[in-house]
């Protein structure tokens, strides 16, 4: 409820604003890095790298959230769209020719769909949790293939794979970016080690996180335009009830397809940026637990809301980063996080608009039907 | 490909991969009854297994089997079958008390359970991975390191046991194989019988192929859906048992991958239905030999994936369709 | 109400945790300035994940080295653990880490090869030294990394030396090569099967994880070979010479390295008379058995896989800080001079890295022991 109350705030706010507070809310997650806060910067492990692992689950999240959140279909293989993507960049800009990287993306994440499209034209059409498992073989059939095709660079994984192009000077860049120290209650600014713009280079990660969340802006706004056109809707119907959809006219199979596709293409996007940085990559990036995490997080987050999604994938790339205190408990942890979310919020955490109206509804209609439990009921909650 | 290996040797790759077929076909029945009932996967079931694993190694441990034979050793084996089963099923009715409960009780979205499973399983190998350091909280290791030393690695009870052959018609049989299809059936057909003619079976029945009129009829849904948890853990323990006589050797994640190949199996004869799990569980373990046996090993796991793709295009709900509701005769 | 209660608690922990890190980054900030002696070892590799089993020796390895050293020593050198949970894919957030700290001084590790590929560039650029006690694959010191160090003989010098074992010493006239297709495994077993060639009867591909290799038994049964080799670790390797002996198969047993472990005992009577070939002193060494009755002492088990090489490799980097270096670039040019004796090995490194001098020494298990029986020349 605090949570409608909030949007409902957000849209009441006149249109300048709203822009003004989006724009203010992008540069303060484009700064993050250089600030360093003291709390959400992980002690242990470079908060740069950190925040880039967080946008490629962000991006993994909104494509896979197409899938499940929107279209209804259960995907346990995602990580098989995310290693195609990757490994095209491999072979394209290392193991077997020398492209610049900005030409192997766009063919990474066309030849992800692509799978997308040939997986998903057989499969489809098995129901629900049929095709969690048909994706789940799926993810684990490209991963043994890349582990058996020396083609693929079997276990040993491919190297030197590409970075994105600087932009200016190799030494300094167009110009440096000081990052931020925090001492004991006083804050300095570090000019020793900075961010040159637009450099991407071995060590400092800080470009590669903005790469990470300009795919993650623009695709961000790509799901706005996608999900509130007649696709959107089509995707929505076809979750809700197949066959009524199919007969008010929505080709249901096609939207299918079409949301796979669409999230293969988003997951090989990822793959693809994941591999530049990395610069290596081998099948241990491609395990089944990553679907299963991937999953997580956009349960989690809440399935069928981009902001839930992403929030989702937040927590679920950056909890065990954070926690690294936590030593060789983090795992557990982070297992007990998950029930604890699950059992607390089992809508996500931030459920889409339609649960929050069918919900209401539903309430409605219960005490409409049945007023004398009015007063059990009240007590539950 | 291997044709005339693959020919020559038929009867032994049949039967290595029934016997491991009938494990995989025991972990997924946990599977299929509890899709059957809720409609969810119970991704946590493959440590339910893995616990029932340890009990048993436990087992042989403490009683140290490792010097008894003939009548003695039985005797420990039983032991250890029946705290294989009881460790099981307590880890899959707690699973079913903590992460599912209260969303089954909501009415939560079915994924949210997928998650709140996959977590449970999370913490549950976390905790056997950690156990030599939670001993440690209480000043045990050193006392229990028989059982919470190599926590992280493989543990072993090799040697417990002689694993004669013998030959049939040329063909070399390993008896713990035979003991183990054998018994995977046996406990089969009990849970079949169960299922079709107690009250209890009824009332598992009833209840998915219509919870609401069921619970009409009677039919506590707690407590049906508690028994479907305790069968479930109880066949993980059988198979847990069955595991550690053929493999010897455990580890804290030892049941991600099998639960994986148990989950597949279920699908593949259709999930939610009893004699399907079975029949998709020998299917498999068949068909991993086989496609091991005419590709290599490296192609094992693919080729099972292919085949579950392939069947599932011809019969989109398995081998033998769904629904324990219909789980007749 | 009650779940009020839940998500007060919930709140309670986290400001608990938050104040606990604070305190934790202020402390951090006034080591740095103190003094030229607070100087830390990074231990890199899988602490967690399905890794964890491996990388338990190489830490408790390291940990002895530096525990030792900071007996008498006046000021103590700290290790610091980063858990990479064995994949490439948290390596190089990690390696920045470290790069930026510039109070470490030295890495062992990274603990595999592929997080290794993805580290290091990191730890090149940033000049930081690093010595993997377990990273084999032949293709790290190629890249020109001038911080990459082995402490231990890559696939292809071990490779040979195994071949060669089979071929001269067992004169076995068929062979048959198994691997666990992990980068480890499969290279290993790629080199034997390319060195022995024509005495290779058969070869099959089992899965790390995988438990039940009835088909693999199935196959070695139906070639009879004199010997088998397997590439992988020891984990598989207990459960494999498990059911080859239960099949009935009667041949040898050769494996690398990665199975010298005490857990490869956990076989049994399977596991009596298994050749590993390992590039590391017998413990007929005197330096070789101190270590190993320390270690036990501390860590009441056995040295496990690659725990002497650890110990190596921090204590190549303790020799440097002990003769007073106290930064990466002199400890960089110390290790790439470093000549000295070591528990598995002479220690000395050749311009890409490589240790040396590599010699392989056989050993067989006897008596539920893993007993040295000598150089492979």
């Amino acid at each position: 409820m605090k949570n409608l109350g909030f949007r409902d705030k957000l849209t009441g706010l006149p249109k300048p604003v709203r822009i003004l507070l989006w724009i203010l809310l992008a540069l303060f997650a484009y700064a993050l890095p250089l600030l360093e806060l003291p709390i959400i910067s992980t002690p242990g492990v470079d908060f740069g790298g950190v925040l880039f692992t967080v946008t490629i689950y962000c991006l993994v999240a909104l494509g896979l959230n197409i899938v499940v959140g929107y279209a209804g279909l259960l995907d346990l293989g995602y990580v098989g769209f995310y290693a195609i993507g990757a490994y095209t960049v491999g072979i394209l800009t290392s193991f077997h020719a020398n492209w610049p990287l900005l030409l192997a993306i766009p063919v990474a994440v066309v030849a992800a769909m692509v799978s997308g499209v040939i997986l998903g034209a057989p499969t489809l059409r098995v129901r629900g949790d049929y095709l969690a498992i048909v994706t789940l073989g799926f993810g684990e059939i490209i991963r043994l293939t890349a582990v058996n095709l020396e083609w693929l660079g079997d276990a040993r994984g491919i190297k030197n794979i590409a970075k994105p192009p600087n932009i200016g000077d190799e030494k300094s860049g167009l110009f440096e970016i000081p990052h931020l120290l925090w001492g004991n209650g006083t804050v300095l600014v570090d000019t020793e080690h900075p961010t040159k713009f637009l450099v991407f280079g071995y060590i400092d990660q800080v470009p590669y996180y903005w790469m990470g969340l300009t795919a993650v802006i623009i695709v961000l706004i790509a799901d706005i335009l996608i999900k509130s056109s007649r696709v959107g809707r089509a995707w929505e119907a076809t979750r809700e009830d197949e066959d009524a959809a199919e007969l008010m006219g929505v080709p249901t199979f096609k939207f299918k397809l079409l949301a796979f596709s669409t999230g293969a293409f988003v997951g090989g996007l990822a793959g693809g940026l994941y591999a530049s940085r990395q610069g290596f990559i081998n099948p241990l990036s491609f395990l089944l637990l990553y679907s299963i995490l991937f999953l997580a997080a956009v349960v989690v987050g809440g399935q069928g809301n981009r902001w839930g999604v992403l929030l989702g994938a937040i927590l679920v790339a950056y909890l065990p980063q954070r926690f690294r205190e936590f030593d060789d408990f983090r795992v557990l942890a982070f297992g007990a996080a998950l029930v604890l979310l699950a059992t607390l919020r089992p809508e996500g955490l931030i459920p889409p608009r339609r649960t929050v109206r069918a919900k209401q509804l539903e309430q409605e209609l219960d005490e409409l039907e049945q007023g004398t439990d009015e007063g059990e009921e009240a007590a539950r909650v | 490909m291997n044709f005339e290996f693959f020919f020559n040797n038929l009867p032994e790759l049949t039967i290595t991969g029934l016997a491991f077929g009938a494990i995989y076909a025991l972990i997924a029945l946990g599977y299929t009854m509890v899709y059957g009932v809720l409609q969810l996967i119970n991704f946590a079931h493959s440590e339910v297994f893995m616990y029932g694993t340890f009990a048993t190694l436990w087992t042989v441990i403490a009683l140290n089997a490792a010097d008894a034979n003939g009548i003695k050793l039985i005797a420990i084996l039983i032991v250890a079958l029946f705290a294989s089963m009881a460790l099981s099923a307590l880890i899959a009715l707690a699973l079913e008390r903590v992460a599912y409960r209260r969303l089954i009780e909501r009415d939560a979205p079915r994924l949210i359970a997928l998650i709140s499973a996959i977590g449970a399983s999370f913490v549950l190998a976390e905790l056997m991975g950690l156990r030599d350091r939670i001993a440690g909280w209480f000043g045990l290791e050193d006392d229990l390191s028989e059982y919470v030393g190599k926590a992280r690695i493989n543990n072993s009870m090799a040697g417990t046991l002689e694993k004669p052959r013998f030959d049939v018609a040329g063909v070399a049989i390993s008896s713990i194989d035979i003991i183990v299809i054998v018994a995977a059936i046996g406990m089969m057909v009990l849970l079949d019988q169960f299922v079709r003619r107690s009250r209890l079976g009824k009332g598992i029945r009833a209840t998915a192929q219509d919870p609401e009129t069921a619970s009409l009829m009677g039919v506590n849904p707690t407590r049906t859906i508690q028994v479907t948890f305790l069968i479930g853990g109880l066949m993980a323990g059988v198979a847990a048992f069955l595991y550690m006589l053929k493999i010897d050797t455990t580890k804290y994640d030892v049941g991600f991958l099998l639960g994986v190949k148990a989950f597949t199996a279920a699908v593949l004869g259709g999930i939610g239905n009893l004699r399907g799990a079975l029949l998709g569980g020998l299917v498999l373990g068949v068909a991993e030999n086989w496609g091991q046996a005419l590709f290599g090993g490296e192609w094992r796991d693919v080729i099972a994936f292919v085949l579950l793709v392939l069947i599932l295009l011809v019969r989109p709900t398995g081998l033998l369709g769904e629904s324990l509701g219909k789980a007749r005769a | 109400m009650r779940r009020n209660k839940v998500v007060g608690l919930g709140a309670v922990v986290l400001t608990l945790g938050l104040s606990l890190t604070a305190c934790g980054t202020t402390e951090d900030g006034d080591g740095g300035s103190d003094a030229a002696c607070d100087l830390k070892l990074a231990f890199f590799g899988p602490e967690t994940g399905a890794a964890a089993g491996l990388g338990k020796p190489i830490i408790q390895g390291m940990q002895l080295a530096v525990d030792q050293y900071n007996d008498d020593a006046d000021c103590d050198v700290e290790m610091v653990k980063y858990d990479s949970q064995g994949s490439p894919d948290e390596a190089p957030s990690l390696a920045t880490e470290v790069a930026g700290d510039e109070s470490i001084v030295g890495v062992v590790g990274p603990a595999f090869s592929g997080e290794g590929a993805a580290a290091g560039p990191i730890f090149a650029e940033a000049g930081v030294p690093t010595i993997t006690p377990s990273g084999t694959n032949p293709g790290l010191s190629t890249n020109g990394w001038d911080t990459f160090h082995r402490a231990l003989g890559n696939d292809a010098t071990q490779g040979p030396a195994a071949a060669k074992y089979i071929k001269d010493t067992l004169k076995a006239a068929s062979v048959f090569v198994i691997d666990d297709a992990s980068e480890y495994g499969a290279g290993l077993a790629g080199i034997v099967e390319k060195d022995l060639a024509g005495a290779v009867t058969g070869t099959d591909t089992i899965q790390t994880g995988q438990t039940d290799f009835s088909t693999t038994v199935t196959k070695v049964n139906d070639k009879k070979p004199d010997a088998v080799f397997f590439g992988g670790y020891y984990a598989e390797a207990t459960i494999l010479i498990g059911q080859l002996r239960d099949g009935g198969y009667e041949g040898k047993f050769v494996v690398a390295d990665g199975v010298k472990d005490p857990a490869f005992l956990d076989a049994k009577d399977a596991a009596e008379g298994t050749i590993i070939t390992c590039p590391c002193i017998p413990d007929t060494d005197p330096a070789v058995a101190t270590f190993a009755a320390d270690y036990e002492k501390e860590f009441s088990e056995a040295p496990g896989t690659y725990a002497a090489e650890a110990y190596d490799a921090a204590n190549v980097f303790l020799d440097g800080i002990e003769s007073g270096i106290d930064n990466r670039e002199d400890l960089l040019a110390f290790v790439n001079d470093y000549d000295e004796k070591g528990i598995t090995k002479q220690l000395k490194f050749d311009k890409t890295g490589e240790p040396a001098d590599v010699h392989v020494y056989a050993y067989t298990v006897k008596g539920g022991a893993i007993v040295p029986e000598g150089e492979i020349k």
